[in-house]
């Protein structure tokens, strides 16, 4: 079965500054690949390297095993791209819009309602709207609807849920199973680490180099220290105690606790209690958790970091 | 053909949709020739002429007198000689010397021939230009007079001399002049400013993503401006023909063709200025600064390329302005034909094709 | 100082464009030194809200003030007495580290001296000095964002309002800065705070949440999810947007 996405050793280069180090990944036809990773990892780059947009430096790189370089006609006809900014006409209604995109690739809204149909619907009530007065949320599924209006059988999405609330978030997501169904291949970036587990496999990026790829179980699974989560008053005093405690490798606050890292075997629950209590913090819980991909990947981007 | 029509339709929901974009395309254009129109007056009355010649000699004393008939022509003064005429300019007392030949009577009598030179007080050159006008008028109806009386009797040609701006502006001049302005700087710049638009905005990255061809793209981008250029061209040639009572003496399918080649030159300049500049602001920079400074400056709708330097002659040579600009003037106003102006035709004619090929050639299918 | 003291109070504040209100008829208050997080989803008036209080847009009706300046009336001095940071505007990239130092003091009227005096220490806290002859635009992201919000607070404002001030970052510079958040608020400033991150809602001191121009709830975010009933802030938040109605 060819990969529906495959890159080789891409590497990109803006003048002195490296986008992309080598980096290699495969995508499965009908799954969803996360691509993790923080501004300036070179997601973007990435991206556009794959709906041919960019040639890259070296290295290569195939969709539905059509080269970027040489087959990008072909390519471009199979492919929905929904770039990083909104980028749709803003004086344009919701309708003009969809008709527009979808005559620029040769087909009609008429022809391909259905493919677009429970995603339309919500936004139907507003097709006479510019597309500039419509809220976040609702930019992004015009996008997303523009995107898929030609059948497109690889699904590009470049942070599709930077800057849109934690709920449209999740109606997204709920969305894109929905196009996964129809058998679409989806590659998605996302600087949000807690969407990395609703992917079915992901890459996690840093710098331009991939740092990790697995399933995000895999990755989890792959964590080396033991990890707990504590919780005491005051939380930011406990923090830099944490910091300060020699058995402690990392410490980080995650919402109302702060993760705590050790080595296995070293230090156990008990010793960290009683070591937190000993020091005046009131109301203090450590109990023992597993690691979330946050967790990995600031591990992992450290772990990086020594290394070069 | 069909993303075609859409893209099209699509450019034109842009064009309408802002206010500001219609206000350049459709508004400034009337603006500007009436502008142009109304601060150049045309209306002179009791022009001031010197006649300069021998007073005994009949036919010069003859065109005098025809020229005193003139409601709005009188004549200040006769002398016999032109030096003095400068003076007279400077002290204000003449605003056009009219001066014949020796034995002017005698020679047109003998040989059919005999010169007049018009010398016009160029400090005030619209003035002039008109007062000037009013007395070739009479001298022709002489020239006409002269030709039915038969005979060898043949006709005079004055020589008509400005003095101080040989080279100058007739009052005509600018409608041609802001056409070709106008024309560059509605295709030129909104082309370009609404591709770097699609540049800004991420669209771009989308339309080059599908499947329609850049050329296509290109195509259906400059095509709506072709449209309202059209649509300026035909309101300024009305204005200027029944508002300005500027003449349109040639053929109008000629000019509608030069001026849809220049349109063509300009759609080509545009698409190089988008090629190169990342923002709108750019954009607006480079075809406000690099393109509608040189145009006004060389193309001779304000000074006179002739009496530039040299080397600036050179350069106003690659204005494609310049080239439209001299042939709607000898099309609208001299009324001449094809075979006049095939030369300028020619050179336009390349530097469209040049423009438009190597920005169809830049033009990037990739980012 | 007096923990009490509210620093920010919001009486009924409301602002319409058109038939459309944006904020209607809210109303809370903010106290001196604590950590505000100010959530809701797009749309719910998030935005609108905070311009009113940092003094860019005046109130339709209702009103209230902000370190004791009036919103409706002192908005020049309100100006004067907040910082702001947000992701998309903070500092000028063509401009080195120092050069935006220099001129944020300027702009809030420090004295030659003073700006240096700060300058040097805020390099120094944020392990910049190196790096002060830098164009902004070259930093890394994350000291982008911890040089503006220092910059932010140049002028020792008794409250600062940080529009989403961690898009975007790596999670660990993102925790980094709420060092930074956790240390000015120590000494005293109040935080305003907008942010997508639902883990961050947990770091503040009390939570809104506006939905469809109201607020919906307001507590600390242990009470909220008791409230609840959830077990982080992430379903507090979406129990409560999936009410909203407009969009």
């Amino acid at each position: 079965m060819i990969e529906a996405i495959k890159v080789e050793n891409v590497s990109k280069h803006y003048g002195a500054c490296v986008a992309l180090d080598h980096i290699s990944l495969g995508v499965q036809p009908g799954e969803i690949y996360g691509l993790i990773g923080p501004d300036g990892a070179g997601k973007t780059t990435l991206f556009r390297i794959l709906v041919t947009l960019l040639l890259p430096d070296n290295g290569k790189a195939l969709v539905e095993g059509l080269d970027v370089a040489r087959d990008y006609m072909a390519i471009r006809r199979n492919i929905g791209y929904m770039p990083g900014r909104f980028s749709l006409y803003q004086d344009l209604t919701v309708a003009e819009n969809l008709d527009f995109f979808a005559t620029m690739f040769g087909t009609s809204v008429a022809e391909n309602y259905q493919n677009i149909k429970e995603i339309y619907a919500q936004i139907e009530p507003f097709r006479d709207r510019r597309a500039g007065q419509l809220s976040g949320g609702m930019k992004q599924k015009l996008a997303l609807c523009c995107a898929l209006v030609h059948r497109p059988s690889v699904l590009f999405l470049d942070e599709p849920t930077t800057g849109v609330d934690a709920v449209s978030r999740k109606d997204f997501w709920n969305m894109l199973y929905r196009i996964r169904k129809a058998g679409v291949t989806i590659l998605v970036s996302t600087p949000y680490m807690d969407e990395a587990s609703l992917c079915d496999r992901i890459s996690l990026i840093q710098k331009g180099r991939i740092i990790k790829t697995g399933t995000p179980e895999e990755i989890v699974a792959q964590y080396p220290h033991r990890l707990f989560g504590v919780s005491g008053n005051p939380a930011y005093p406990l923090l830099k105690f944490l910091r300060r405690s020699p058995n402690v490798l990392r410490c980080f606050s995650f919402g109302s606790e702060h993760h705590v890292a050790v080595s296995p075997g070293q230090t156990g629950r008990e010793d960290l209690l009683k070591q937190i209590q000993d020091a005046g913090f009131r109301n203090v819980t450590v109990r023992e958790i597993n690691p979330n991909i946050e967790d990995c990947f600031m591990e992992l981007a450290k772990e990086e970091g020594q290394k070069s | 053909m069909k993303e075609f029509f859409s893209f099209i339709k699509k450019e034109f929901q842009h064009i309408f949709r802002d206010k500001r974009t219609i206000l350049i395309v459709l508004v400034m254009p009337i603006v500007q020739i009436i502008l142009f129109g109304f601060a150049v007056s045309t209306e002179v009355h009791n022009a001031r002429v010197d006649i300069v010649g021998d007073s005994q000699d009949p036919a010069v004393r003859q065109i005098a007198e025809r020229i005193e008939q003139n409601p709005y022509l009188h004549v200040t003064a006769v002398y016999e000689s032109a030096s003095a005429v400068s003076e007279r300019f400077r002290k204000g007392k003449a605003d056009v010397a009219v001066c014949f030949e020796r034995n002017f009577d005698e020679r047109l009598r003998h040989y059919g021939k005999a010169s007049v030179r018009l010398l016009g007080d160029g400090s005030d050159p619209n003035t002039a230009q008109v007062i000037v006008n009013y007395v070739n008028g009479v001298l022709s109806e002489v020239q006409a007079d002269l030709n039915n009386s038969g005979g060898t009797r043949q006709a005079t040609f004055p020589h008509v001399q400005y003095m101080y701006n040989p080279a100058m502006l007739s009052s005509y001049n600018f409608v041609p002049g802001v056409m070709g302005l106008i024309l560059m700087l509605v295709c030129s710049m909104m082309t370009a400013i609404s591709i770097v638009r699609e540049k800004e905005s991420g669209t771009m990255e989308l339309l080059l993503v599908s499947p329609m061809r850049p050329v296509g793209v290109i195509i259906s981008k400059a095509i709506p401006y072709l449209v309202l250029s059209l649509v300026n061209l035909a309101t300024i040639l009305l204005l200027s023909r029944f508002v300005l009572g500027v003449p349109l003496r040639g053929n109008l399918l000629l000019l509608l063709g030069i001026s849809v080649l220049f349109i063509l030159a300009s759609l080509g300049v545009g698409l190089l200025i988008s090629v190169i500049s990342a923002t709108q602001k750019t954009a607006l920079l480079i075809s406000g600064m690099g393109l509608t400074m040189p145009t006004m400056i060389f193309s001779g709708i304000i000074f006179p390329c002739e009496s530039m330097p040299v080397i600036l002659q050179y350069v106003s040579d690659i204005i494609p302005a310049k080239w439209y600009v001299i042939m709607v003037k000898k099309v609208m106003i001299e009324g001449v034909g094809v075979t006049y102006i095939y030369g300028e035709f020619l050179i336009l004619l390349a530097m469209t094709i040049f423009l438009l090929a190597i920005s169809v050639r830049l033009f990037k299918r990739r980012l | 100082m007096n923990e009490k003291k509210d620093i920010i109070v919001v009486n009924e504040l409301t602002k319409k464009f058109g038939n459309f209100t944006a904020v209607d008829h809210i109303s809370f208050e903010v106290r001196q030194g604590e950590i505000f997080g100010f959530l809701g989803a797009n749309g719910a008036g998030k935005t609108t809200a905070m311009k009113i209080l940092c003094g860019l847009s005046l109130p339709t009706s209702g009103g209230g003030t902000v370190n004791g300046y009036d919103l409706s009336r002192d908005q020049e001095k309100i100006k004067r007495n907040i910082g702001y940071m947000s992701q998309k505007f903070s500092l000028y990239s063509d401009l080195k580290v120092w050069e935006n130092i220099r001129l944020f003091g300027g702009i809030y009227r420090l004295s030659g001296k003073s700006i240096k005096e700060k300058s040097d220490a805020m390099l120094r806290y944020l392990n910049m000095t190196d790096l002060k002859d830098e164009l902004v635009g070259d930093l890394p992201l994350g000291w982008k964002q911890k040089l503006a919000f220092s910059i932010a607070m140049i002028h020792n404002p008794s409250i600062v309002f940080l529009d989403e001030p961690t898009g975007g970052v790596d999670p660990e510079t993102r925790r980094l800065f709420w060092d930074l958040i956790y240390e000015a608020a120590e000494s005293g400033t109040t935080i305003f705070v907008t942010t997508h991150y639902m883990d961050e809602a947990e770091y503040c001191d009390r939570v809104s949440i506006m939905v469809d121009g109201v607020i919906a709830d307001l507590d600390a975010p242990a009470a909220l999810k008791q409230r609840y009933q959830a077990a982080d802030m992430d379903t507090v938040f979406r129990q409560l947007a999936y009410q909203a109605k407009r969009e």
